[in-house]
């Protein structure tokens, strides 16, 4: 029997279509369909300046916005060979890290809804919500932020910010326990996620598996420590991994990254060097607001920068980081003119989800739900 | 650096003919091949013990619309065991094949597919080679330079056949 899931699925978290080919209950083939969410996003930016670029990245995976910004702003960084001040560096550290709990605990809430226990998903978006409280006083925005900017970041801490950022750390771990306590032994967790969805190591770097996905079946890639970005060669955190590689192994690695990411915050607020947060490049940077309004040489470069943008040198770079699901690349090749020539968006739910019938083919059908939900999709960012 | 320099004088020892350029740019090395070549030198950076390139991270084409050979297809590997990058380059001419490489990083089935729907480059013994974000039936590829960013059709109402 052949039956279609998606893509107005509750469970396949966005809009996924999967196609799958029963024999009883076992699923002999799977075929996923994706597309449905397809904005040309690579050949938009092709008509945009560098920074026209920054919120389209936003809307990528749409629950790491802070960590899409850092990877595109990372790639034209390099291209252009400029240097961040370290102060923004760690700002970034600070909110991709942020950024990357409340990616964990979306995730979590709803991973675990679809398998179908009510509970957890109130708890995880209650500490969201804090998280989202941060980013609307730091950058203005909650879901699409927009805070990074090419040479640093848009604003510096509010007043006031650090202790809700303190407060907030010093929780956070307590909030995992609770999550632990509902989930880690629960013996209906266990009998949905335990030796379900399983990929091998070989199969996983295969199918170009990268994130918690790939570290639960064991292999110790993580950008973070494999290419140290933005200052992060300064923290010291681990990388969780699991050895099975199955639904319940990348719960774990997930719940312990939440970890540690709290951990990179709260030495990152603690370290926070003082400076400037943006580079001062008058090619590519904007000038403060106040000179702009008295001073016409920042007027002109202000204007110029907005109409214009900047011209980098021609040549092509690719630069990751590590998002909240994975390997998050931009691949960008410069003409030498104010627009990027090609524009390509390596995202890591893409190669993640191509691994999905490796994973549930010869399972049963019940399985396909949680293997889904484990390996995090997010549809913005699988079809650009 | 040693590393990524044995990558390439492997390459040179291996293929003298094929390896056609070597470049590094901020730090990233970029090797430019011939394309006949392509398969065999996949093969060899994925088996080579002392390279072992064993992850494709991304692979995708380049229009260089009105130059020939018109696109370029781009390939990132990662090697898990040394931590290294490599960045393999070939051109390919409009309407011509290039061997897949999906026998060697199953991720590159999709990939190609994304590849073959968004600038129209055709992969040889690929196993599904159908659109994957577009639609079955979807007229031109819209990454190719000489399609509009807006659409050949914009100001057409859409009008569904029935």
């Amino acid at each position: 029997m052949t039956i279609n899931m998606g893509p107005q699925h509750p469970a396949t978290h966005g809009v996924l279509r999967v196609v799958l080919e029963l024999d009883g209950e076992v699923i002999v083939k799977a075929i996923p369909h994706i597309g449905h969410l397809h904005r040309g996003i690579e050949k938009l930016a092709e008509s945009k300046t560098y920074h026209q670029s920054i919120p389209f990245t936003d809307r990528l995976d749409y629950t790491n916005a802070m960590g899409n910004n850092l990877a595109y702003v990372l790639a034209v960084e390099k291209l252009l060979g400029i240097e961040v001040p370290k102060r923004a560096q760690y700002l970034r550290v600070m909110m991709a890290e942020l950024q990357r709990i409340a990616a964990h605990l979306i995730w979590l809430g709803t991973h675990v809804l679809d398998i179908g226990a009510t509970t957890p998903i109130f708890y995880t978006f209650r500490e969201r919500e804090d998280i989202l409280r941060i980013f609307e006083e730091v950058a203005g925005g909650r879901l699409t932020p927009t805070y990074l900017r090419i040479g640093g970041v848009s604003k510096d801490l509010p007043d006031g910010i650090e202790e809700e950022i303190k407060a907030f750390i010093q929780d956070f771990p307590e909030h995992v326990k609770e999550y632990e306590t509902l989930l880690t032994k629960n013996v209906i967790w266990l009998k949905r996620t335990k030796e379900v969805g399983v990929i091998s190591k070989e199969d996983a770097i295969s199918w170009g598996v990268t994130g918690p996905t790939l570290r639960g079946s064991g292999v110790k890639y993580d950008v973070r420590k494999a290419f140290p970005y933005s200052s992060y060669e300064d923290f010291d955190f681990e990388i969780p991994i699991g050895s099975v590689g199955d639904v319940y192994d990348r719960y774990i690695v997930r719940l312990r990254e939440m970890e540690w990411s709290n951990s990179i915050v709260e030495q990152a607020l603690e370290r926070l060097p003082k400076g400037p947060i943006i580079a001062n490049d008058p090619r590519i940077t904007l000038p403060p607001k106040d000179d702009v309004l008295q001073d016409i040489a920042s007027l002109i470069r202000q204007f110029k920068i907005i109409s214009e943008g900047f011209q980098p040198p021609r040549g092509e770079v690719y630069a990751s980081v590590e998002a909240s699901k994975g390997e998050l690349g931009f691949y960008i090749v410069s003409d030498g003119s104010n627009r990027p020539y090609r524009f390509r968006i390596r995202t890591p739910s893409f190669a993640n989800l191509s691994a999905l019938p490796k994973m549930i083919e010869g399972g049963l059908i019940a399985d396909v739900i949680s293997a889904i939900g484990s390996i995090d999709i997010v549809l913005g960012e699988i079809d650009r | 650096m040693a590393e990524i320099n044995l990558a390439v004088k492997k390459l040179q020892e291996r293929f003298p003919a094929s390896v056609l350029e070597v470049k590094t740019f901020r730090g990233e090395v970029t090797v430019s091949v011939a394309k006949k070549d392509i398969f065999e030198i996949c093969k060899f950076l994925y088996a080579d013990l002392d390279l072992r390139y064993e992850m494709l991270t991304d692979l995708c084409g380049v229009d260089f619309f009105p130059q020939t050979p018109r696109f370029e297809v781009v390939y990132h590997l990662y090697s898990v065991k040394n931590n290294q990058r490599l960045r393999l380059k070939t051109r390919v001419e409009e309407d011509e094949s290039i061997p897949s490489a999906e026998p060697i990083w199953k991720v590159a089935n999709w990939y190609e597919r994304e590849a073959y729907d968004l600038l129209g480059i055709p992969f040889e013994n690929h196993p599904d080679l159908r659109r994957i974000l577009l639609w079955d039936g979807y007229e031109g590829y819209p990454l190719r330079k000489d399609y509009p960013t807006e659409g050949p059709d914009f100001d057409k109402p859409f009008v569904p056949e029935v």
